[in-house]
C-alpha cells in the first residue's frame, strides 16, 4: 500500500493546529501563495474543499501565458500579468511543468480591425510587454501558415506561451509541501471566528474539524464572496462566467504553432485557437453567464458557435477531430483583480475576482500577497534550506527508446502501457497516486491517461485496478472527482 | 535494446490477428503476434454472449469459446507471441539504423531472410523496449468506440458515462456493476447486448435512444436484447443533454422529425448511468503515423486486392480495415490476408488490378482494388434501408453481375465474391463500381 506523498498532505488535525497563515482555496492563486510563503520560516496551511487541488476554476481554462497587451495599464492585473509572464521561465526550470513560449498572434480579418490591433500594440508597449510586433498579412502568414488566407494583419507577442494549468498547480503544491506547507483536501470552511485575545482566526470545516491562523488568505475563487461573508468581511458578489471549449485530437493536421486570438470584443478576448503544450488543440472559450457556480454544462448552441469561430481563424479545423468538450467558470468581480487586506476584519487578505489573465499573473500574485502579509505584520525570515526544485519526472511519451528501456529494466511498470492514446505507463499512474491524486480526474490531470482520443474507454478499468492495488481503496471509494462521483455501483 | 527478426509481424492478437498469423505460418514463414493485453483473443474475451461462429464453425459459440479455438491453434504453432507488449512506433527499416543481431536470435519462428523492410518499436514489462525487424506487417489492431466528445452531446460531465464496451469489460471481466438505472445512447450491437446483460444482472434499462430512423445494430440483437426484455427503442431521437454534477442524474431526449429536432417534444429520463454505443472507429493511429493512407468512408487503410496498404509490405485486415458486424467475416478476411502475405513474401506479384469503388446507395467497399486473375472477397455497406434491392456490379458502366437482395440496411454488411470470369474484358483504365438499386 502506498504512503502518502508527504506527511504534509492531510496531516491528522488533532485538536486545533495553529498556523501563521492559512490559505483558503488551492487553485493557481492559492498554490502560488503557498509556494512563495514556503520559502520562509512560517507555519502555513492550505485548505481545499475539493478532493484534489486545481479542481475548480484553475482546471478548465485556456492554459495561456498572456502577452500583456489585452488590458490597460491602470489595472493591477496588467502589472501582475507582465510580472507573472516574466516569472515563468524560472518556475519552469525549477518545477518542470510543461511550458512553452510559443508566442501569441492576434489576427485581424478586416482592415477595420487593424485599428483595434494598433491599440493593443500601444497598450502592450505601455504595460511593458516585450517584443511586441505589428504584423502585415505577409509577416503573420509566415509566422503562422495555418491562418486563414483572409487575414489582413495583426499583432505578434513572442513572450506569450502555453502551459498545462493543472500540472502547474500540482507542481507548485508539490514544491510547497516539500518545503513544509500543510495541505488539507476535502476541507471546506463553514465557519470562522476572530479570537481577539490570541489575535487569531479559528476556522471550522464541514465535519467540525478546526485550524487556527494568525493570517488568512481568501483565495477561494468562485466562492471568495461566500468565504468573505463567513468572516464578516466585505460584501461582494462573484459572478460565474462560463467558457466552453472543444478539444481536438493530437493527430489533427491543422495544429497551429502559436496561440491565435481574434481581435477582442468589449466583453472578452474572444474565441481562440490554442495549440496546447501537450500537442492537442483547444478551441474556445465562449463568455456567457453561468446558471450557478456549479454549472459547467456545455450547450449545443455554443458548441456550434465555437467551432465556426475557430474556423474563421484557422479554416482547416475539423469536427471529426473533436475528442471532447468541456466548460469552465471565470470568477468575475468587476474589471480588475481584488487583492487587498480586509478593511472590516483583521488579518484577512482577499484574493478575489481572479479571472483572465489570472493564470499568467498567478506567480506575481504570490509575490504581491507575500508583500501584503509582510505589510500587515507577518515577519518573514528566509529558510536557509528552502528547496525551489522538484526532481525531474520522466514521461514515456517523451523518452527515447534507450532511455525508456533503461527505466523498464529498473521498474517493469514502465513497460506496461496503460493509456494507449497518450502513451502513459503504469509507473506514471503509480507516481500520480503517490503524489496524492487518488481520483480518476486527479490521475488524468497528472498523467494525461484518459485524456486522449478514446477518453478512457480502454484505460479506465486498468487505472481503477492500479488505484485499488496501490491505496487499498475499495471499489466503492473510487470516484471521478470526489464527493458522490462514484464510478462503480456494485459488484457481481 | 534487443533486436529480433521475423518474416512477418502481426500487430494485434484478436480474431483477425490470430487468423492472419496462422495462415502466414502455414505458408512456411516466421511470424510473430504482438498483443498489448496479457491474453490473446482481443475483445472477444469480454463478449461472453453466444452467437459467434455460425458461419465459420456452423455452431453457436460465445466469444471466449470462439477465441479459444484460434488460441489453441496459435499456441500449437510456431508463431511467436508477445503478450503485454505494445507497438509504439512503426517505421521503415534503414540499414543506417543499425541492423542489430540479425540471424543470431534463436527465438521461435525466426527466419534467416536478410531483407527487412519495417521496424517496430515494442515495449513490455518483461523485455523492456525492443525492436522487431520484418519484411511484412499485418495491421490487426481492431477498432475503438466513438465517445461522447465525438458526437458532442452537451451537458455536464459527471461520473456514470461509459462506452458500452468499457461497461462490458467492467461487468464481464472485472465483475463490477457500473450503474443501476441505465439509458443507452445509440443502437449499436455492443449497446444492445449490454442492454440485455445489464437487465440480467438486475439493473433497469430505461431506453435505447437512436438518432437514425432505423436501428444501427443487427436485427437479431434488436429482437433478442430489447424486444425480449421490453426495453423501449426511441428511433429518430437524440439525447440533447446530460444532467448531474457528480453522478449522472438524467438525460434529455428530443425527438426528431425529418432530421430536425422538435424541441417542444423533448422529455427527460432519470438514470444514474449513460452507456454510449454510437459507432466504432478503426484504430489506425499507429498506421497513420507510419504513413498509411486511410479511406475517408471506412476510416481504415486504402488497400489493394491483397489487402496491402499504400506502403509495400504493410497489410490490414479485420476491424482495423473496416468495421465488421460478425467475427466470422473478420476471420474470413484475415485468413485471406494471411494468404496474400505469404504469397507476397514468396515474391509473387499481382499482375493486373482494377480499382473498385462505391456507387449508388453504397457507403463503402473493401478492398479498393480487385485482382483480375483470381477470386476477390468483397465487403460493402449500404446507405439505405430497403426491401427487394438489386446489388449491381458494373465494369465501366456495363452490368457484369446482378444479385437480388431481399433486404438491405446499413448495419448489415453485404459480402460477395468477384472472380476472373466476371472481370473479363478489363482495360488499363477500367473501374468496377457497386451499387444498390431498390426496385421501384
Amino acid at each position: 500500500m502506498v504512503k502518502t506523498p508527504s506527511p504534509c498532505l492531510n496531516p491528522s488535525a488533532q485538536g486545533t493546529p495553529s498556523y501563521d497563515v492559512v490559505i483558503i482555496g488551492c487553485g493557481v492563486s492559492g498554490a502560488n501563495i503557498a509556494r512563495r510563503l514556503s520559502a520562509y520560516r512560517l507555519r502555513v496551511a492550505v485548505v481545499e474543499k475539493a478532493a484534489d487541488v486545481s479542481f475548480g476554476t484553475s482546471k478548465a481554462n485556456s492554459g495561456i501565458i498572456h502577452g500583456g497587451f489585452h488590458h490597460p495599464k491602470k489595472y493591477l492585473k496588467s502589472r501582475l500579468e507582465i510580472q507573472g509572464n516574466w516569472m515563468f521561465d524560472r518556475l519552469h526550470q525549477e518545477l518542470g511543468f510543461p511550458f512553452k513560449r510559443c508566442g501569441i498572434i492576434v489576427a485581424a480579418l478586416h482592415e477595420d480591425e487593424m485599428k483595434a490591433v494598433e491599440h493593443l500594440y500601444w497598450q502592450g508597449r505601455e504595460n511593458g510587454a516585450l517584443g511586441l510586433e505589428l504584423c502585415s498579412r505577409e509577416r503573420l502568414l509566415s509566422l503562422e501558415p495555418q491562418l486563414s488566407p483572409e487575414v489582413v494583419g495583426g499583432l505578434y507577442a513572442p513572450a506569450g506561451g502555453i502551459i498545462e494549468p493543472y500540472r502547474f498547480v500540482f507542481a507548485l503544491v508539490e514544491s510547497a509541501l516539500t518545503n513544509g506547507v500543510h495541505l488539507y483536501t476535502n476541507w471546506k470552511v463553514v465557519d470562522a471566528h476572530w479570537n481577539t485575545e490570541k489575535k487569531e482566526w479559528r476556522l471550522v470545516n464541514q465535519e467540525g474539524g478546526s485550524l487556527s491562523a494568525r493570517f488568512v488568505v481568501n483565495a477561494a475563487g468562485l466562492y471568495a464572496d461566500e468565504v468573505s461573508r463567513l468572516f464578516g468581511a466585505e460584501e461582494y458578489i462573484i459572478t460565474p462566467r462560463k467558457g466552453e471549449y472543444f478539444l481536438l485530437d493530437r493527430l489533427t493536421p491543422v495544429r497551429p504553432e502559436r496561440v491565435v486570438f481574434p481581435v477582442p470584443s468589449a466583453l472578452s478576448k474572444g474565441m481562440l485557437v490554442i495549440p496546447t503544450v501537450e500537442g492537442t488543440v483547444l478551441v474556445g472559450p465562449t463568455a456567457d453567464p453561468a446558471l450557478s457556480k456549479e454549472d459547467v454544462a456545455t450547450t449545443a448552441e455554443h458548441l456550434d458557435i465555437i467551432l465556426e469561430a475557430g474556423k474563421r481563424l484557422v479554416p482547416g479545423l475539423n469536427r471529426n477531430d473533436v475528442i471532447t468538450t468541456f466548460a469552465g467558470l471565470r470568477p468575475v468581480l468587476g474589471e480588475d483583480f481584488y487583492i487587498e487586506p480586509s478593511t472590516k476584519v483583521p488579518s484577512l487578505i482577499h484574493v478575489a475576482g481572479i479571472q483572465s489573465p489570472g493564470l499568467t499573473a498567478s506567480p506575481a500574485i504570490g509575490e504581491y500577497v507575500k508583500d501584503l502579509l509582510k505589510a500587515a505584520g507577518l515577519e518573514l525570515t528566509e529558510k536557509p534550506d528552502w528547496n525551489p526544485c522538484l526532481p525531474p519526472r520522466p514521461q514515456a511519451r517523451n523518452l527515447s527508446p534507450y532511455e525508456w528501456d533503461d527505466l523498464v529494466q529498473n521498474d517493469p511498470a514502465w513497460g506496461h502501457l496503460v493509456c494507449r492514446c497518450e502513451t502513459v505507463t503504469e509507473a506514471e499512474i503509480v507516481e500520480a497516486i503517490r503524489q496524492g491524486h487518488t481520483t480518476l480526474d486527479g490521475i488524468k490531470y497528472f498523467t494525461r491517461a484518459q485524456m486522449g482520443r478514446c477518453q478512457g474507454a480502454f484505460c479506465t478499468y486498468k487505472i481503477i485496478k492500479i488505484l485499488m492495488r496501490e491505496t487499498g481503496m475499495s471499489y466503492e471509494e473510487i470516484t471521478k472527482h470526489g464527493e458522490t462521483s462514484q464510478i462503480l455501483r456494485g459488484a457481481l | 535494446m534487443k533486436d529480433l527478426y521475423y518474416d512477418a509481424v502481426v500487430i494485434g492478437g484478436g480474431a483477425a490477428g490470430m487468423a492472419a498469423a496462422l495462415e502466414i505460418e502455414r505458408g512456411g514463414h516466421g511470424v510473430a503476434i504482438v498483443e498489448r493485453e496479457d491474453f490473446l483473443g482481443g475483445i472477444l474475451m469480454q463478449c461472453i454472449h453466444a452467437g459467434f461462429g455460425l458461419k465459420v464453425f456452423k455452431e453457436e459459440l460465445t466469444g471466449p469459446e470462439f477465441a479459444e479455438r484460434f488460441i489453441e491453434a496459435v499456441l500449437q504453432s510456431s508463431i511467436a507471441v508477445y503478450l503485454g507488449t505494445t507497438v509504439t512506433k512503426l517505421v521503415p527499416w534503414t540499414a543506417t539504423n543499425g541492423g542489430g543481431d540479425l540471424g543470431r536470435e534463436q527465438e521461435k519462428g525466426v527466419s534467416t531472410s536478410p531483407f527487412p523492410r519495417w521496424e517496430l518499436f515494442c515495449v513490455s514489462p518483461e523485455v523492456g523496449v525492443f525492436r522487431i525487424l520484418t519484411r511484412a506487417v499485418v495491421l490487426a489492431m481492431g477498432c475503438r468506440e466513438r465517445n461522447r466528445g465525438n458526437i458532442r452531446i452537451p451537458g455536464s460531465r459527471p461520473a456514470g458515462i461509459y462506452t458500452a464496451g468499457l461497461a462490458q469489460r467492467l461487468v464481464n471481466i472485472e465483475g463490477y456493476i457500473p450503474g443501476r438505472n441505465i439509458v443507452i445512447i445509440g443502437s449499436g450491437d455492443i449497446g444492445l447486448i449490454m442492454a440485455r446483460r445489464m437487465s440480467w444482472i438486475g439493473c433497469t434499462v430505461q431506453a435505447v435512444v437512436e438518432i437514425m430512423p432505423y436501428p444501427s445494430g443487427l436485427t437479431r440483437n434488436i429482437v433478442q436484447c430489447l424486444d425480449d426484455f421490453g426495453i423501449p427503442l426511441y428511433l429518430s431521437s437524440q439525447v440533447t443533454n446530460i444532467f448531474g454534477n457528480h453522478r449522472v442524474e438524467g438525460v434529455e431526449v428530443t425527438p426528431m422529425e425529418r432530421g430536425v429536432l422538435i424541441r417542444e417534444k423533448a422529455f427527460r429520463l432519470s438514470c444514474d448511468t449513460v452507456l454510449l454505443s454510437v459507432g466504432l472507429v478503426p484504430e489506425n493511429e499507429l498506421s497513420r503515423t507510419a504513413g498509411v493512407e486511410l479511406h475517408p468512408s471506412t476510416g481504415g487503410p486504402v488497400v489493394d486486392s491483397r489487402l496491402m496498404t499504400n506502403l509495400p509490405g504493410i497489410f490490414a485486415c479485420g476491424n482495423v480495415l473496416h468495421v465488421h458486424d460478425l467475427v466470422d467475416w473478420v476471420t474470413e478476411e484475415a485468413s485471406f490476408c494471411g494468404k496474400q502475405v505469404t504469397q507476397w513474401l514468396a515474391g509473387k506479384m499481382v499482375l493486373r488490378q482494377v480499382p473498385c469503388r462505391a456507387g449508388a446507395n453504397v457507403r463503402s467497399v473493401t478492398p479498393n482494388k480487385l485482382n483480375v486473375e483470381e477470386d476477390n472477397p468483397l465487403y460493402l455497406r449500404s446507405m439505405i434501408v430497403a426491401n427487394e434491392t438489386d446489388l449491381e456490379v458494373r465494369l465501366d458502366n456495363r452490368v457484369i453481375k446482378r444479385i437480388q437482395k431481399s433486404h438491405v440496411q446499413p448495419s448489415e454488411m453485404i459480402t460477395l465474391s468477384l472472380g476472373k470470369k466476371e472481370l473479363e474484358g478489363v482495360r488499363e483504365d477500367s473501374v468496377v463500381e457497386l451499387a444498390l438499386l431498390p426496385h421501384q
